[in-house]
C-alpha cells in the first residue's frame, strides 16, 4: 500500500477540527449534498496551491455559509446580512495586500445586499467574490429569492413565481458585466464532473486575478439545495441543469484588464491636512517624543449628554495624542438626536498601533452626569481615574476599585462666561493628571478648531481660562474624595 | 494476479453524510453507499477495493471537506510532483 501516494485530501485551508459544536466536529453544519461544500472546497484548494492563506481574509455572509469562518483557517470576519462587499471594501482598502474573498449566496447578494455589491463591483474594488446561487432561501426555509425561477414555488411563491407580481429572476452577472470596472465575471455550475471542473478552473482565475492585484472579480456558481428544493442530491444536479441552466446560462461574461484610469492618484492627507488645519505651530513647538516619552497608553471614555461637548473633547484629545506623536483612535457612539440624547466616545492614545479604538475597560473616564457616571464607572480600570461633573457624587454612589474626583465643570464654566466650555475645564482637570498631554497642545488644537474668525480671540480665551481653571480645581482637590 | 488499480479512494466514515453523489460521479463506478446504516443513521459510501484510477472526481464532487481521500500509485522516479502531492506525505 506504500506504492500509493495522496493526491487528492482535506486542503490545509480548513481547520482540522470544526469547532462550531460539541458534536460531529468533522462534518460541516451543511446538509448531504448541498453545493456550498463543493465552493468551499474548490475556493480552499485554490487558496492553498497559490500560497495565499496566510493572505487572505475570508468574509462570510448571512445565509447557510454564515459559519464559514468554522471551517476556513484564513483571516475571517462575518458581515452583517448582504454586506459583505461593503466589509470587504474596508478590508482590501486597510489591507491592500490581502486577499480579500466575500462568499455571498443569492438571498445575501441579490436582495438585501444589491447595493452593495454592485457599488463594490462598479468602483472595481479589488476582491473576489463568490456568489452561490441556489435560486432560493435555504436557511430560512426555502422563502422566495431574487434568482427563484418564474414558476418555481418557495414558501412565499407557493403557486409558483409569477413574472408578473415578483417579477423575474436576477441575472447578477449580466448586471454587473454591463459596469465598467469589473475584470473577471463568470457564471458556473456545480451539476456534474465537467462543470465542477469548470468551476474549479473559475474559481483559480479569480485568485489568481486577485493575487495579481487586478481588480474586481465575480464567480457565481450555480449550486443545489437538495433539502429545499426537496429532492435528492442527485436529482438536485439534474434539475440545476433542466432547469437553472436555460435561465442562468454559463460562461464568460467579462475578462480584461482593470480599465486604465487617467484620474489623478488619490492625494494622501493627514486629517489635520485635508481640514485645513494649521500645524506648523505644532509641529515646530512639539517635537514627537512624547510617544518616548509616554512609553504607557492612556485610554478614555467619556460620557454624557449630547450638547456637552463629549466627543468634541474626544477630538481633541486625540488631536493632541496625535500631534504629539502617538497612535490615536476616537470612536464615537450616540444617538440620532444633536442635543440631549446619551453620547460617549472612547478615546486611546498609545505609543503602539492601536487593536481596536472599543475600550472596555478605561483608565480614565469623564463623566459629565450623573446617568454616565453610573453606567460607566463599573467599567474603569482599578486604579483608574474618574472626573465627575459635579461638586459631590451622588448619593449611594459607591464604587472602591477606581478613584473619583468631582469636578464642578458646568459650574466653574458658567462662572468663566459659557457652559461651553466645561469640556475644556475637563480637560484641563485631565491634564493635570497625565503627562501625555500639555496645555500648549492643547490650546493650539483648540485653536484649530476654533479658525480664524473675528469672534474666536474671545471664545478661545474662555477656552484658555478654563483649561487653567480645571488644572487649579485639581491641585485644589488635591485630597480626592474617595480613595 | 491482477495488476493493482491505479488508485485508491478511503472515505472517513466519520464524514460521509451519505449523500450518494460520489457514487453517482465515479467513473469506473468503483464506489458504493453501504447497507449499514453509520452510527449518525446514513449510509456511506466505501470503496469496492478495485477499479479505481485515482481520478479525483468524487473528492470534487463530495461536498464535505475531509472525507474523501484520493491515491494514485506511486509514479516513477523523477517524476514532478505539484505542491499538493509534495504536502502530502506518502500513504501509510
Amino acid at each position: 500500500m506504500s506504492d500509493y501516494q495522496v493526491t487528492h485530501s482535506k486542503s490545509q485551508v480548513f481547520y482540522d477540527v470544526f469547532e462550531r459544536k460539541p458534536e460531529l466536529q468533522h462534518q460541516t453544519h451543511y446538509c448531504p449534498g448541498c453545493g456550498h461544500g463543493v465552493a468551499h472546497k474548490l475556493v480552499a484548494e485554490a487558496i492553498e496551491d497559490m500560497g495565499l492563506q496566510d493572505k487572505t481574509i475570508f468574509v462570510s455572509p448571512v445565509g447557510c455559509s454564515v459559519f464559514a469562518y468554522y471551517y476556513f483557517d484564513t483571516g475571517n470576519v462575518q458581515a452583517a446580512h448582504g454586506r459583505t462587499p461593503a466589509v470587504a471594501t474596508g478590508l482590501k482598502r486597510a489591507c491592500p495586500e490581502s486577499i480579500v474573498i466575500g462568499y455571498q449566496g443569492d438571498g445575501d447578494l441579490a436582495a438585501i445586499g444589491t447595493a452593495e455589491i454592485l457599488h463594490a463591483a462598479n468602483r472595481g474594488e479589488k476582491i473576489a467574490i463568490f456568489f452561490i446561487n441556489n435560486a432560493i432561501y435555504g436557511m430560512t426555509g426555502g422563502q422566495m429569492a431574487p434568482t427563484t425561477l418564474v414558476g418555481q414555488t418557495s414558501t412565499t411563491s407557493p403557486f409558483g413565481r409569477r413574472a408578473g407580481n415578483e417579477g423575474y429572476p436576477l441575472h447578477v452577472c449580466e448586471l454587473l458585466a454591463t459596469l465598467e470596472a469589473p475584470v473577471y465575471i463568470e457564471r458556473v455550475a456545480l451539476f456534474d464532473n465537467k462543470n465542477t471542473m469548470r468551476a474549479r478552473k473559475a474559481v483559480r482565475k479569480a485568485l489568481e486575478l486577485q493575487k495579481n492585484g487586478a481588480g474586481f472579480t465575480l464567480v457565481e456558481i450555480l449550486s443545489p439545495c437538495p433539502t429545499i428544493w426537496k429532492m435528492d442530491p442527485i436529482d438536485a444536479r439534474h434539475w440545476i441543469e433542466k432547469n437553472m441552466l436555460p435561465v442562468f446560462p454559463l460562461g464568460v461574461f467579462r475578462d480584461r484588464p482593470a480599465p486604465q484610469l487617467a484620474d489623478n492618484p488619490v492625494p494622501h492627507h493627514t486629517l489635520t491636512e485635508a481640514l485645513g488645519l494649521d500645524t506648523t505651530e505644532a509641529e515646530t513647538s512639539e517635537p514627537k517624543q512624547a510617544s518616548k516619552a509616554a512609553g504607557n497608553n492612556l485610554t478614555l471614555k467619556m460620557a454624557g449628554f449630547g450638547g456637552q461637548g463629549i466627543l468634541l473633547l474626544g477630538q481633541i484629545v486625540a488631536e493632541m495624542g496625535m500631534r504629539a506623536g502617538l497612535e490615536v483612535s476616537w470612536l464615537p457612539s450616540y444617538g440620532p438626536e444633536m442635543r440631549s440624547g446619551s453620547a460617549h466616545c472612547h478615546v486611546c492614545l498609545a505609543a503602539e498601533r492601536i487593536g481596536s479604538p472599543l475600550i472596555s475597560h478605561p483608565d480614565v473616564l469623564i463623566a459629565m452626569n450623573e446617568i454616565s457616571l453610573r453606567k460607566f464607572a463599573p467599567q474603569v480600570k482599578a486604579g483608574g481615574l474618574i472626573l465627575y461633573n459635579r461638586s459631590e457624587l451622588p448619593e449611594g454612589f459607591e464604587l472602591p476599585q477606581a478613584r473619583v474626583v468631582c469636578v464642578p465643570a458646568s459650574d466653574i464654566a458658567d462662572q468663566i462666561g459659557t457652559a461651553k466650555v466645561a469640556n475644556t475645564v475637563m480637560l484641563g482637570a485631565l491634564m493635570s493628571e497625565t503627562e501625555l498631554l500639555t496645555e500648549e497642545s492643547a490650546m493650539s488644537v483648540v485653536q484649530s478648531i476654533l479658525g480664524a474668525k473675528a469672534k474666536s480671540a474671545s471664545v478661545l480665551e474662555m477656552n484658555r481660562r478654563a483649561l487653567q481653571a480645571g488644572r487649579q480645581f485639581m491641585h485644589k482637590a488635591a485630597t480626592p474624595v474617595q480613595s | 494476479m491482477a495488476s493493482p488499480a491505479r488508485g485508491k479512494v478511503t472515505i472517513d466514515v466519520n464524514e460521509c453524510k451519505g449523500c450518494g453523489l460520489c457514487v453517482e460521479a465515479c467513473p469506473p463506478k468503483c464506489l458504493e453507499l453501504e447497507t449499514e446504516l453509520s452510527a449518525y443513521g446514513v449510509h456511506p459510501a466505501h470503496y469496492l477495493g478495485e477499479d479505481c484510477t485515482g481520478c479525483g472526481i468524487c473528492f470534487y464532487t463530495c461536498p464535505e471537506p475531509g472525507a474523501i481521500t484520493v491515491y494514485k500509485m506511486a509514479p516513477p522516479p523523477k517524476a514532478t510532483l505539484t505542491t499538493t502531492e509534495e504536502r502530502n506525505a506518502p500513504a501509510h
